[in-house]
């Protein structure tokens, strides 16, 4: 609901912006009142701060949502920056496409995608988002209007593909779509007993299959330490589907609870349940569930307390993988601060050329942690110093606590963005990792 | 629902409302006032339901027009099937005191071309013997207050009619829907302060709407808890009401 204070997933940092700006169509770029900087805000889907504009204005992209062209010969789709990937899908998917990449929920807007240039399942084969954009319009503060392609203002593209918004309104997008022969997915689940058994399935599945993601039981220790389950998916060829399945309508948690439900007990409990629960090693099943599981259960963050959570997602490159992961592991089992919804996937080495692209070539571990305060701002730092020696990186989208220090090197391609920030935009997370020394 | 004209169709709920009827293969005839962004819905709508949509931009005050007006979008859809009225403004209550031709400019937009409209849309949907009429009024035409009454002196005007339009058309196979929604947050009322759980999205109402078309609904309230406040602030009164500072 845009009658409320706009907040990040992650509900951290608090913020309270000075000023919400509705845009209603893409004739004009409605500014603050000087001297207040803007951001666009799209359905409040990243975790941390690099949509929220602390004291600054919000740009609310939500109406921003009419579909521009479609050809549904080509799989070519041009649509303002505001819509939803839940709607682009629910047009495309029944003239047989399907969105090239995905990220983990359909309820982000167009140019949050783009912003944050996201990746999928599919990284491995496909790359980031930004990789199958074909052009984008980019609205600057003065006017001044910049088609963006891969060729014409390519500075201006790349600056603003994982330009985290600074670059200027995105107005419209133009993607390129892929064939699918059905909605149906065709899945395969295998247990792993140990990191090296998931790099030794990796290795055999990704030749054959587009979708991969696993995940890992963050609570295992001794000899479960990298325990988990290996997903990996096909869109299902023509003929292999099953009838329509019901639809099942989303659960929502109903409020917000005050402390949060997520805690040492219950992550212990889920994780060794989740890690044993039979699930058949073969199946068919719709495209959303395997996709976007959490979408089904509506504002799902409730769950973390009003004081929220924190999630860290960090990539290392290939060589230090297995030692810098292994280690983070044991660094957070000793904690005792688990997370539920601990991902690993393999990155490929496809990138999109985003100034401050997050995807490349390695292994990502995406965590999620109930906020203690303190102790788990520790917890992070002490994650940092591995992805850092690792010559890694983290995920801005899901940050809300990286220094300075330590994004200027996961980023070393900021100082040349920031040439491209507007001077009417800013960010909590630009300021906060830029600002300081 | 085939063939559907849309007064007022770059306002929110109804852009929110054609999407609705766009996934079911509608076509539509869409009228409003800004030429740009009627455009822009317009090809949206085209993508969404597969056909082509027509549209044109026209100032509803202008209520001579309306005759031709309506005669065009029959001409293109073949027969209207589903009309939504949903056009108006907020007027500035403060202004409205100050100028009577302020006052009776809003009244105008607000009240005398929707009743223009229906008149029209009514005559041709009874000469069919069948057809679907529906009107955005509001919740603030239940009950004159001092900071909104030129509005909803309007609103009530609109809703008052549509009660007797519809006992007119009952027996003629002719729908008639009042919709009074309570806040919503559209640009309409981008002045106010939106919070708290009073203020309803374009598509909360959008969806009533629909609901109402389906279930054959005459007067809704959007979201639903309308109807039980309302009932209350009707009860209140006068001489109470009087006092109050609403």
């Amino acid at each position: 609901m845009s009658s409320c204070i706009p907040h990040s997933w992650g509900r951290r940092p608090p913020s309270q912006p000075r000023q919400l700006i509705a845009c209603r169509d893409t004739q004009i770029l409605p500014l603050p009142d000087e001297p207040l900087t803007c951001l666009p805000f799209g359905n409040g889907r990243s975790y941390g701060d690099v949509g929220l504009n602390n004291g600054g204005a919000l740009l609310l992209t939500r109406r921003l949502d009419r579909f521009i062209a479609f050809d549904p010969t080509l799989g070519v789709l041009r649509a303002e920056a505001g819509v939803l990937l839940s709607e682009i899908l629910a047009l495309i998917v029944p003239q047989g496409w399907f969105l090239p990449v995905t990220p983990g929920t359909r309820f982000v807007t167009l140019g949050g995608v783009i912003a944050n240039d996201v990746h999928g399942k599919n990284h491995h084969l496909a790359g980031s988002f930004g990789r199958h954009v074909r052009a984008f319009e980019l609205l600057r503060s003065d006017g001044k209007r910049l088609l963006c392609t891969p060729e014409q203002n390519s500075d201006w593209f790349q600056a603003t593909v994982s330009g985290l918004g600074l670059t200027g309104l995105i107005t419209w997008v133009e993607i390129e779509l892929q064939r699918i022969a059905n909605p149906w997915i065709v899945v395969e689940n295998q247990r792993f007993g140990s990191l090296d058994e998931f790099l030794a399935l990796d290795a055999e599945y990704e030749s054959r299959y587009p979708y991969i993601v696993s995940w890992i039981d963050c609570a295992a220790t001794g000899r479960a330490l990298g325990r988990g389950i290996y997903m990996a998916g096909r869109h299902a060829p023509p003929g292999i589907f099953k009838s329509a399945p019901p639809d099942r309508r989303p659960l929502t948690v109903p409020l917000m609870l005050p402390i949060s439900l997520v805690n040492q007990l219950s992550v212990a409990a889920f994780n060794r349940l989740y890690y044993h629960l039979p699930r058949p090693v073969r199946g068919l099943t719709p495209y959303p569930p395997f996709f976007y599981p959490l979408d089904n259960l509506q504002e799902w963050n409730r769950l973390y307390g009003r004081r929220g959570f924190f999630q860290y997602q960090c990539v290392i490159p290939p060589d230090h993988a297995r030692e810098a992961l292994l280690e983070m592991l044991a660094r957070i089992a000793a904690s005792g601060q688990g997370s539920m919804l601990a991902v690993l996937k393999r990155f490929g080495n496809q990138v999109s050329g985003g100034l401050l692209s997050f995807p490349r070539p390695g292994v990502t571990l995406a965590l999620d942690f109930p906020n203690q305060g303190q102790k788990t701002l520790d917890l992070l730092d002490r994650l940092d110093e591995v992805t850092r020696q690792a010559s890694g990186a983290v995920y801005p989208a899901k940050d809300a606590r990286m220094s300075g220090d330590s994004f200027r090197r996961y980023f070393p391609r900021w100082a040349e963005f920031s040439r491209f920030v507007d001077p009417r935009f800013s960010s909590s997370l630009w300021r906060r990792v830029i600002g300081e020394g | 629902m085939r063939n559907i004209l849309i007064i007022g169709a770059t306002s929110a709920i109804a852009e929110a409302t054609a999407r609705h009827f766009a996934a079911t293969g509608a076509r539509f005839y869409l009228v409003g006032r800004n030429a740009d962004r009627l455009a822009a819905i317009a090809r949206d709508l085209e993508i969404r339901s597969g056909q082509p949509v027509h549209s044109e931009s026209l100032d509803l005050d202008q209520l001579d027009q309306h005759p031709a007006l309506l005669e065009r979008a029959s001409q293109a859809l073949g027969g209207i099937e589903l009309a939504l009225i949903a056009h108006g403004t907020l007027p500035d209550q403060a202004a409205c005191q100050q100028s009577v031709a302020t006052t009776l400019a809003a009244l105008h937009t607000n009240a005398l071309s929707v009743i223009s409209l229906a008149t029209l849309l009514a005559n041709d949907f009874e000469r069919r013997g069948r057809g679907i009429l529906i009107a955005i009024s509001s919740v603030a035409g239940e009950r004159g207050r001092q900071s909104n009454y030129v509005y909803g002196a309007a609103k009530g005007m609109v809703s008052l009619f549509l009660q007797g339009l519809r006992n007119r058309l009952f027996s003629k196979g002719v729908r008639v829907i009042t919709v009074k929604p309570g806040f919503v947050d559209t640009p309409m009322t981008a002045a106010f302060e939106k919070k708290g759980l009073l203020w309803a999205q374009p598509d909360q109402i959008a969806q009533g709407i629909v609901a109402a078309v389906d279930r054959g609904r005459d007067e809704i309230y959007l979201p639903w808890f309308w109807r039980w406040i309302m009932l209350i602030i009707r009860q209140i009164p006068e001489s109470m009401f009087k006092r109050m500072k609403l």
